[in-house]
């Protein structure tokens, strides 16, 4: 199966099961959680179904395009289901059935796993689920978001869906998946991986990237009292990029980093908390919605 | 008629590391219910899988047994009129407790008499006890670690999906979040039908193992043993055995069939417990050893189902395993193109503690302290230098690639890496021993160095965090410092070293101030520290079987050397068993009383009276004796001769009035007694010691 039939099926069948069809959303983020799609809709009362694949960048991760399972930008595609339904397990290995995985022909594991993302305020529990030994899909109940209790429990499902491409294929290398019947992974992004890794590793500005920084903070404070919740969302999220380069870069000492951690947490948490606030001045607009 | 009565908690896959304990609750909450309830059984049975947590208690009563309860009604005079006739309150008591006059009987209340209503209270029935408590008893199971789902107001580990409550062949329905109570279980999630009728209670085990699951762990668990052993056996090789890893997939399997793959032989040709641990850590495969203990190219995992398509399943895990051998395999060449010393600079990008340093500031402190117990010891030239030297090394693997990946490869890299560096063996050993013991009843390092870099790694981490106010409290114990204090008391007394806590904790302590200008309490810091280290103490000596109050009398004294309390202690258990003891504690009782009152142990001679004269020689003759014992560590003579002094000092309080008016002649007195009292305490404090 090529790649792009892969983020087609899971998106059909998510799409069938009552899930909106989403484009990634179009700031830079180190995983699919982070999209507002996620991160705020998980908040508050109202119902939420959704399904789109993440570009998700991790400066840290890169390898220059040398090595054959790491790289610097991946795609998970994203999976969120609020309420959690009751049969979420079974919707979920029925997923892997549309992709050609047949549980019967290979040993599935849940496996524990409890997910946290310290710079979101974000934890829940669940697992990491094994095929034939390899980790193909992180699925999490999410617990907390932006430090706050979630009222109504999301399921979290976070396809790798480069680990699956090439389980599926059989290749060894990230970069010899097939995209289509033309082109590889690596015709597509090896060059991307080789800029990134330079750049994040050697070339990036540490001043000028400590100025961003201070720059969106400063900006998510003075737009999030207007009531621009979504501008503001967009900021923290390049703050949390401008922290991984800056960290990939090794310009980051462990006690600034505990340090940037918390103030993109704490970003996130006001940002959470006025979302709510909206919402409930709003009524819950998809409340009503649920009867229909 | 007896019943059996079975509860089968459905649920999402739960951690493996959580079942055993949440077994146990189910089974005890469930005793505690039907003990509360008055009925009767015959055995409990718990079984699990990852899906199920599953109670079946046999021959229970039907129903409680009905009892009768007296109740108190108002005084006979206002119960019933002149001609004997129940009076209104008496009526409205009988209507209160439901009862008719033939219930009613008159007897005497201090003196008065009243009526009473004989009670019967029918026995409820095992339905409704069952149906009316399972709720409070599923919710009743704690979890370190638990979510709530869908909405619903309910925490458990994982979700629970079913409920299968079942009295023989009659479902007990009760209502917990609108979750299904019924008689219909789910078999393996991909082999088994995901509805299954239990029709009656003895069906269940086998029902279910016509749907691919075998409830019982235990069955489970001799399947995965055996089944393994034998597979290692046809290749010419053992399991490694590991008690923690077969329970573990026994927990995370419902239907086991254990399978063996190969490594590749380029692998093989790293240090062992680079391979070793992902394939444990991070994939639960068991290694195959031969009977030199040698790592064959095989491993041993278990597939959660039948042996269909076996093949891709081993191929897939053959692939996983070679791409995490494959990356451990690049961090060991990695961190090998680099000698370990090398490694110690990057330390100072690593916090220990926020306010402790760095790692880098732990490596010196260690070191320093390390040094310091190496002259305490007196250890000798050789060793010194190895201490030192290892000291420095100690914690440079914390930065090499394999140990971030791999931390609990934390010591043995340190020694791999070492050797590789061509360090000699004792400074490689004492690298991976400083973290011994690792948990209770695990190995002590064998070197002095590694014994020595041990206590003083433990012994930092100790002082440190309790200087800046981080202490263990309740069950509240994150940097496991009593699991560290344990360590060194048990390495001083197993090694026999005569070191002095209370000179360690100062030094640690003192080293704070020097390597990180610390600021603290130092007198407050010290006292705790040394509260500390008592409480450990006492807990450890009272778990091997010394007397409470024996071990109370010890710490009495200084703690000081660990190993030398030991001693006492088990002396005074001893010597303990003499006749007429009584009548001596009494005596040193009334010593340690007064001495409490003394300002100093100076006694003027000239200034006592025949009767104290008396006690004072006594003393003065064995004082020297007493001294002498107790630096052969003979304890036990040692307290021999002190209770010579018993007759003495009862002849002392039955002659002598010690708090007199006269300051001078009282300070004189209770400086005597001060002066016993202090001797004793080199011992033991003997008015701590309860009398039996």
């Amino acid at each position: 199966m090529y790649f792009q039939d892969l983020m087609l099926k899971l998106l059909e069948y998510w799409g069938n099961k009552g899930c909106i069809i989403l484009e990634p959303y179009d700031t830079e983020k180190g995983a699919g959680t982070m999209s507002p799609y996620t991160f705020l809709k998980a908040l508050g009362p109202e119902p939420w179904k959704v399904v789109y694949v993440e570009p998700s960048r991790r400066p840290a991760d890169a390898r220059y395009g040398e090595n054959p399972h790491r790289v610097y930008q991946h795609h998970q595609l994203q999976v969120i289901l609020k309420p959690s339904p009751d049969d979420i397990q079974d919707l979920y290995l029925d997923s892997l059935k549309a992709i050609g995985i047949d549980p019967l022909k290979h040993d599935i594991r849940f496996v524990e796993d409890n997910w946290e993302a310290p710079t979101l305020g974000a934890w829940g529990l669940g697992w990491e689920v094994w095929l034939d030994g390899m980790e193909i899909t992180q699925f999490t109940y999410f617990q907390q978001v932006g430090s706050i209790n979630c009222e109504i429990e999301s399921a979290e499902l976070t396809y790798g869906l480069e680990r699956i491409a090439m389980y599926l294929q059989d290749v060894d290398n990230i970069f010899d998946i097939k995209w289509n019947k033309d082109f590889t992974y690596g015709d597509i992004f090896k060059k991307a991986e080789y800029e990134h890794s330079v750049y994040s590793f050697e070339k990036a500005d540490i001043d000028t990237l400590k100025g961003l920084f201070n720059t969106y903070e400063e900006e998510v404070k003075k737009i999030l009292d207007d009531g621009l919740v979504l501008p503001s969302y967009d900021y923290v999220l390049k703050c949390s990029h401008t922290f991984n380069i800056l960290d990939a870069r090794g310009a980051v000492s462990v006690s600034e980093r505990t340090n940037y951690i918390g103030r993109v947490r704490n970003l996130a948490r006001l940002v959470a908390a006025k979302y709510l606030e909206q919402r409930k001045e709003m009524d819950y607009p998809l409340l009503k919605r649920e009867g229909q | 008629m007896s019943k059996k009565y079975l509860l089968e908690i459905g649920v999402e896959e739960l951690p493996a590391r959580f079942i055993g304990d949440a077994l146990n609750q189910l089974k005890e909450s469930t005793i505690n219910l039907l003990g509360d309830e008055r009925i009767k059984y015959e055995s409990i049975k718990t079984f699990s899988t990852p899906r199920r947590l599953t109670i079946i208690v046999e021959g229970l009563d039907e129903r409680q047994e009905d009892i009768e309860e007296t109740v108190k009604g108002p005084a006979k005079k206002i119960a019933f009129d002149e001609e004997e006739n129940p009076t209104k309150a008496l009526l409205g008591f009988m209507r209160g407790q439901g009862v008719d006059i033939s219930s009613i009987y008159v007897d005497d209340h201090n003196g008065v008499d009243y009526v009473f209503a004989r009670k019967k209270i029918a026995g409820r029935t095992i339905e409704e006890i069952l149906s009316l408590n399972m709720p409070k008893v599923i919710k009743g199971i704690n979890f370190p670690k638990s979510m709530k789902w869908g909405g619903k107001n309910l925490r458990f580990a994982r979700p629970i999906r079913w409920i299968v409550s079942l009295l023989e062949d009659k479902v007990l329905p009760f209502d917990l979040e609108g979750i299904q109570v019924s008689n219909i279980s789910k078999g393996h999630r991909f082999l088994g039908s995901s509805e299954i009728i239990i029709e009656k209670v003895d069906d269940y085990a086998n029902l279910l193992r016509e749907n691919f699951v075998i409830v019982d762990q235990e069955e489970r668990k001799e399947i995965i043993k055996y089944g393994s052993e034998r597979l290692a056996k046809e290749r010419g090789g053992n399991i490694q055995k590991d008690e923690k890893l077969l329970d573990e997939v026994t927990n995370i399997v419902e239907y086991p069939t254990p399978i063996i793959g190969r490594i590749k032989d380029e692998y093989l040709s790293l240090p062992p417990d680079v391979v070793i641990t992902p394939m444990k850590e991070h994939l639960r495969f068991f290694p195959v050893l031969d009977d030199k203990n040698r790592l064959l190219p095989y491993f041993i995992t278990v597939r959660n189902g039948n042996k269909d398509f076996i093949e891709t399943v081993i191929k897939g895990n053959e692939k996983v395993l070679g791409a995490r051998l494959e990356d451990a395999k690049f961090f060991y060449m990695e961190d090998i193109q680099k000698p370990l010393e090398s490694y110690v600079e990057d330390l100072q990008k690593i916090t220990f503690q926020e306010k402790l340093g760095t790692l880098y500031d732990k490596t010196k402190r260690v070191q320093k302290l390390a040094e310091k117990i190496g002259e305490y010891l007196e250890v000798g030239e050789e060793t010194e230098k190895n201490i030192e030297r290892a000291g420095y090394l100690c914690k440079a693997d914390l930065t090499t690639k394999m140990v971030t990946e791999f931390t609990e490869l934390q010591g043995k890299m340190g020694m791999e890496y070492a050797r590789n560096s061509g360090e000699n063996e004792i400074v490689s050993l004492a690298i991976f021993e400083q973290y011994l013991p690792r948990f209770s009843g695990d190995d002590l390092p064998t070197t002095t160095a590694g014994s020595v870099l041990s206590i003083a790694d433990k012994m930092d981490s100790i002082a440190g965090l309790f200087a800046i106010g981080i202490h263990p409290t309740g069950s509240q114990d994150p940097f496991g410092l009593r699991r560290q204090a344990l360590g060194v008391i048990n390495i001083i007394i197993d090694k026999q070293l005569n070191l002095s806590i209370k000179e360690l904790i100062e030094t640690a302590l003192y080293i704070y101030v020097e390597v990180n200008g610390l600021a603290f309490d130092y007198d407050k810091v010290k006292g705790e520290i040394e509260e500390f280290f008592k409480g450990r103490i006492r807990n450890m000596f009272i778990d091997t079987g010394i007397r409470y109050d024996i071990v109370d009398a010890v710490l009495a004294a200084d703690i000081d050397d660990i190993y030398d309390m030991k001693i006492r202690a088990n002396k005074l258990n001893e010597w303990l068993r003499k006749e007429g003891l009584a009548e001596i504690l009494t005596a040193f009782n009334r010593v340690a009383n007064l001495a409490e009152k003394a300002e100093s142990d100076e006694v003027q001679r000239d200034l006592l009276n025949e009767d104290e004269l008396e006690l004072y020689e006594s003393f003065y003759s064995i004082e020297e004796k007493v001294e002498n014992f107790i630096s052969k560590k003979e304890y036990d003579k040692a307290l021999d001769n002190l209770v010579t002094l018993k007759d003495p000092i009862d002849n002392f309080f039955d002659k002598v009035m010690v708090m007199v008016e006269d300051e001078v002649i009282r300070n004189n007195r209770l400086g005597l007694l001060r002066k016993i009292y202090n001797m004793m305490i080199k011992i033991c404090d003997l008015s701590k010691i309860v009398n039996k």
